[in-house]
This record gives C-alpha cells, structure tokens and sequence, in this order.
C-alpha cells in the first residue's frame, strides 16, 4: 500500500503584515483619486458649454449670418451650414475610400505582405497631426485652384477619415464568420456580389459605426480648415470659394477680444457638440434597430 | 467571433463548373447547372477597385511626405540643419530658426506626459481591476468621451475656465512654495507653457489609458490567480502580475500620447500665449510648432517665410511617424495573442 502523506496546516496563515495592507488601500485610493480628477475637467467642460452656450442660443443664431464687430446679434447659420457642406463632401471622398481599402484588407489583403504594408500605413496615416493635412491639402487643392475653397478643406478632411473607416472595415468583415461566405459561394455566388451583398451587408452596423467614428472624430477639425477652407463671413455653397465653419468661427471668435464673440463662440461650441453627439447617436440607434445584427 | 488562429480556408468563389458537371431533366434533355454565365470579369473589376482604394492609403503618406519635401526645399536650401537650431524667427528679414518652436513642442509634450501618465494609469487600473463590475462600462465610456471633445473646444474652455483659474490661484501657489525650483517664477499670466501643459494633458489621458486598458487586459487571468494563490494584495498582484506583463504596451500607449500631444494644434495655439521665446519658467509663454504653422500660414507672404513654415511641418510629420511607428510596435508585442481592438 502506498505511504499516505499528509500535510500540516501551518503554512496557511501568515498574516498579510499592516505594511502590505496600508500599501494596498493607498493604492486603490489613490486609483479612485486619479478617475475623479479625469473625469472632473470632463464634467467642466460640459458644464461650462450648456451654462454659458445655452443662454446664446436663439432663433437669430441659427439664422442669421455674423454681424460686424460692434453689432450685437447676428448668428453662425453660414457657419454650421458650412460644417455640414465641407463634411458631406468630406464623406463622399473619404468613406467610399475608406470602405473599399477595409475591404481589401479583409477579403483579399489578409495576410499578405502588402496587406500588412496598407494596414501599418493606415496606422500611422491616423497618427499625422491634423495641421499637416492641412497643408498638404493646401498644396493640392488651394495652390491649384488659386484660392481657399470648400473642396479644399473637404479634401483634407476625407483624407483624415480614411485609415479610421479602413481599420474598423476591416476590423468588422473579419468578424463576419468564413461559413456565410462560403454559404454565398454555395449557392453559386459570385465573389464580388458575395463580398458586398453578404459579407459588408452583414458587417453594416459594425462599419456604420467606424464611419460614425471617423465623421465624429473630423467633425470638430480646425487645424486643417484654417488655410484650406479658411472661413467666410457670409453664405456660400460654391465648391470653389472660401466657406464658413462651426469650428473656425468658434477659433476665431474664441481669441477676439469681444465679449459679444466670446458668448457666441460658447454657443457655437455647444452646438457642434450637439451635432457631434446627436449625429453619432442616430446612425448607430438606426444601425442597430434596422439592420440585420450579424453574426458577431 | 471567429478564431482566427484555425485560419479561413482560401476560397476565391464559385469556381466554373467542368464540361460534365450538367444534370438532365426528366425528358432526358442535357442542362447546364449554371447559366449565370462568368462572373470571372466582374470579380476582376471588383479586386483591382479594392486594390485601387487599399493602394490610396499608401498613396496618400507618400503624397503628404512628396508635398511635405518639395515645398520646403527653398528652406532646407537656405538653412540646412542649422534650421532647427537657430532662435531667430524674422520675416521681414527672411530669418527662420525653428528652434524654440521645437523647445516649446518638446517642453509641452513632456508637460502634458507628466501629468497625464500617472492618472491614465490610474484610470485604467481602478477600470480594470478595481471598479465594481457594474460601474466598468460607464466609466471606461466616460473616460473615452473626454477623447471625443474637439481640440477647439478644449481651447474655448480653457481660455476662459482653466487660465484665470491659473492665474488667480494656481499659479500663486506654485511660485510662493515652489518658485525656488525657478520653474514657476515670473509674472502669473495664466497663459503659457503651464497651461498648454494641462491641457494638452487632459486630452491625452484618454489615448493613454485606453491603450493600457487594452494591453492590461490582455493579460491572462491565470497570471492574477497564481499571484493572488500565493498570497499577494491586490495592489501586489496588480504590480507584480498585470503592469510587470503589460509595461511593454504601456510604453507603447504613452508614447502614442506623446504623438498626439506633438501634433495637437488649436487647444494649444489658444492658451500657450504664441511667443518664439525660450524661458525656463512654466509661466512664460512659448510657442509650438503645429501652432506657428496655425497662426502664420495663411499671412506668410514670402517663398521663404511659406518654406519654413512648412519644413516645420515636415520635421513634425517625421517626428509623429516614428513615434507612432514605435507605439504601435510596442502595443503589438504584448496584444499580439488576443484579437485585435479599434482604438481610433
């Protein structure tokens, strides 16, 4: 009969020395001290914009065009219209792009050298300071046309929108399982009809979702509008001249020295938010109510 | 979720069906299964628009570094090296040194990396490992909308919230119990290297503890339950197992905050107070270099003055593109076993 070897208890309780239990409370306080003061400027923020942006709202500031320095009144409806042409044109660039390289990274890059190439330049295409998109699209786009216009600060834009709506694409589409592609091919589907109809149909709220990304993220651009879109003080939906948007006019009235522009630029700034956050939040509401959820 | 370590068979479509592939109907009459006809062309057409797209990200680094170079030349022929070193800034004598733009970038960057380190590591560990389970989603949601916030509205905020907080209280304090360090000396303005510091340390907590987040949760459970089974604290196991493993990612998600802080412009165009000086004092102004682009691009009336500013810009693209290029290396050595996450 094999030997039954019993241990003795002994080892069980050294007491956790006071040292070590006061190193851990500090620690675990200190963490909870560090969330608070994160999150207390984050408060602030917030709080200051609707504290000071909501009293400045009014029918005359979504109306109207900015009055000159002196007048009070006047309103930024140029500018948030502007925000909205130069993203619109942003998008028609950039997601299309976007999407269609995050296609080739999942159903034919996978893997291969120049795959991985594209995928590492998106990552670092993201990293590029925003200001040095925007000189680029100066050189491109303003340089060429001989002024400030709409396209250019679209262009600039649309260029900072790409590597996030190809990463998450991609990101996405390879969440979509290898069997519902193979269902597809099956039935004696071709690749490309497979690849959009099935593959990105499945993946929509996934990839609706890093458009949203991507548009939320350029939204409040300025850098790169300030020398390619430039600002106007007045409306314009001409592709090739200067125009308006939220976020130059909330710089510009931000470093002026008069009280009237500082109140308007809070109210600007509550408004982009809002439109940030309004726009964001109903395209991932319809994408997850509508569309079909996928496989993941 | 797909396990993608099993790896996807290769599957290039329908193939077209051999010559005897064909069924006959109850007549005895011979049909061909498919009549679709080949889909061969159209698959072609489709790859090489993906190939197009995918080649455009590529295409589109080369053409900001392409641009970048050729319009700085008539600069980089001027000054050469010596562009980074000079302190004079004089356009109307076409005088460009670039160096207290890349003083001012460097001292806010680090600024902000001192402050924001030690709280995005906080963050992240009290959401990983301490938080109660309910309150995690929230929280790690809350911390990331701080990412969300454009640039220019941290600037409208902290020109008129955090500088005269600065400058009535903050900055007071400092100089009477620390002016000795001759770090905060000097009139207390409000607006200068301090505050663009702050700043620019509130934006980049979020990219630091996501990135932490992240790798801290790469780390296998098992690693805290052995730590844990031989008796350790909490605070030990998470020092001694989660942050020893992770530090490698850390690194990497710090560095990645310096990118950001490097390049950030308009928030910091708005406090630092835009001076090409070069103080020691926190409180004097300063200036950086995506702000000296964003203030002087559109007024540079000379080729030469145009040239500077944008060979400015080159050596802040290059300096951006090896420090993300080094993040991402370091992020990848500790999440490379776990899928990949977006954290755009």
């Amino acid at each position: 009969m094999p030997e039954i070897v019993t241990a003795s208890a002994d080892f069980a309780a050294a007491p956790i020395s006071l040292w070590r239990r006061t190193t851990n409370s500090l620690v675990t306080l200190a963490a909870a001290t560090a969330v608070i003061l994160v999150l207390l400027p984050l408060a602030a923020v917030f709080g200051y914009l609707v504290y000071k942006g909501i009293g400045s709202i009014n029918w005359a500031f979504l109306t109207q065009t900015p009055k000159p320095v002196g007048e009070s009144g006047g309103g930024m409806a140029n500018a948030i219209a502007g925000s909205v042409y130069i993203l619109l044109i942003a998008s028609t660039f950039g997601v299309p792009l976007g999407i269609g390289a995050g296609i080739y990274l999942s159903e034919y890059g996978r893997g291969s050298r120049f795959g991985n190439l594209i995928r590492f330049t998106a990552d670092v295409l993201n990293g590029v300071p925003s200001i040095i998109v925007g000189i680029v699209a100066y050189g491109l786009v303003v340089l060429t046309q001989g002024h400030f216009s709409a396209l250019a600060g679209g262009v600039a834009l649309a260029i900072m929108m790409v590597p996030t709506i190809t990463r998450t694409t991609e990101e996405m589409l390879l969440l979509v399982p290898q069997a519902v592609r193979e269902a597809a091919y099956g039935l004696g589907v071709s690749r490309w009809r497979t690849t959009l109809s099935i593959t990105l149909r499945t993946a929509t709220s996934g990839v609706i979702t890093g458009v949203m990304l991507a548009f939320a993220r350029v939204a409040g651009e300025t850098a790169p509008l300030l020398f390619t879109a430039f600002g106007n003080q007045y409306w314009n939906w001409k592709l090739g001249q200067p125009t308006a948007a939220l976020s130059l006019q909330i710089f510009t009235y931000a470093i002026s020295p008069f009280d009237e522009w500082h109140r308007q630029a809070w109210a600007g700034a509550l408004i982009l938010i809002v439109l940030i956050v309004v726009s964001v939040g109903a395209v991932r509401l319809a994408a997850n109510r509508g569309m079909l959820k996928g496989a993941n | 979720m797909v396990n993608r370590a099993l790896g996807a068979p290769r599957l290039s479509g329908p193939q077209r069906l051999p010559e005897h592939a064909v069924a006959s109907d109850s007549k005895g009459q011979v049909q061909p299964l498919i009549k679709a006809g080949d889909s061969r062309w159209a698959d072609n057409a489709f790859f090489l628009a993906m190939l197009v797209c995918g080649f455009s990200v590529l295409a589109l680094v080369g053409l900001i570094l392409y641009e970048l170079i050729a319009k700085s030349s008539l600069s980089w022929h001027a000054f050469g090296w010596r562009f980074f070193f000079r302190s004079e800034w004089d356009p109307v004598n076409d005088q460009f040194g670039a160096f207290p733009f890349v003083y001012g970038t460097i001292v806010s960057s680090i600024l902000a990396l001192i402050i924001a380190v030690p709280l995005a590591i906080g963050v992240a560990v009290f959401i990983t490992e301490m938080s109660p389970r309910r309150l995690r989603g929230a929280l790690a949601f809350t911390t990331e909308l701080l990412a969300a916030i454009p640039s220019v509205i941290y600037g409208l905020w902290a020109i008129f919230v955090l500088v005269p907080l600065l400058r009535q209280y903050v900055q007071p304090w400092l100089a009477r119990y620390f002016g000795w360090t001759s770090l905060f000396q000097g009139p207390p303005y409000g607006i200068g290297m301090l505050a663009a510091g702050i700043i620019l340390a509130i934006m980049v907590v979020p990219i630091v503890s996501s990135i932490t987040r992240e790798v801290m949760t790469a780390v296998p459970q098992q690693q805290r339950e052995a730590v844990l089974a031989l008796g350790a604290t909490r605070w030990e196991m998470i020092r001694t197992g989660v942050l020893r493993n992770a530090r490698a990612g850390i690194l990497g998600g710090i560095i990645l905050g310096l990118g950001r802080a490097l390049g950030e412009t308009m928030a910091v165009t708005m406090v630092i107070g835009n001076r090409p000086e070069i103080a020691k004092s926190l409180f004097a102004p300063g200036y950086t270099m995506a702000s000296v682009i964003a203030n002087e691009f559109t007024e540079a009336t000379g080729d030469l003055y145009l040239s500077s500013l944008i060979e400015v810009g080159l050596a802040l693209f290059i300096v951006t593109v090896i420090v993300n290029v080094l993040a991402q290396l370091l992020v990848w050595t500790v999440t490379r076993g776990t899928p990949a996450r977006s954290h755009a």
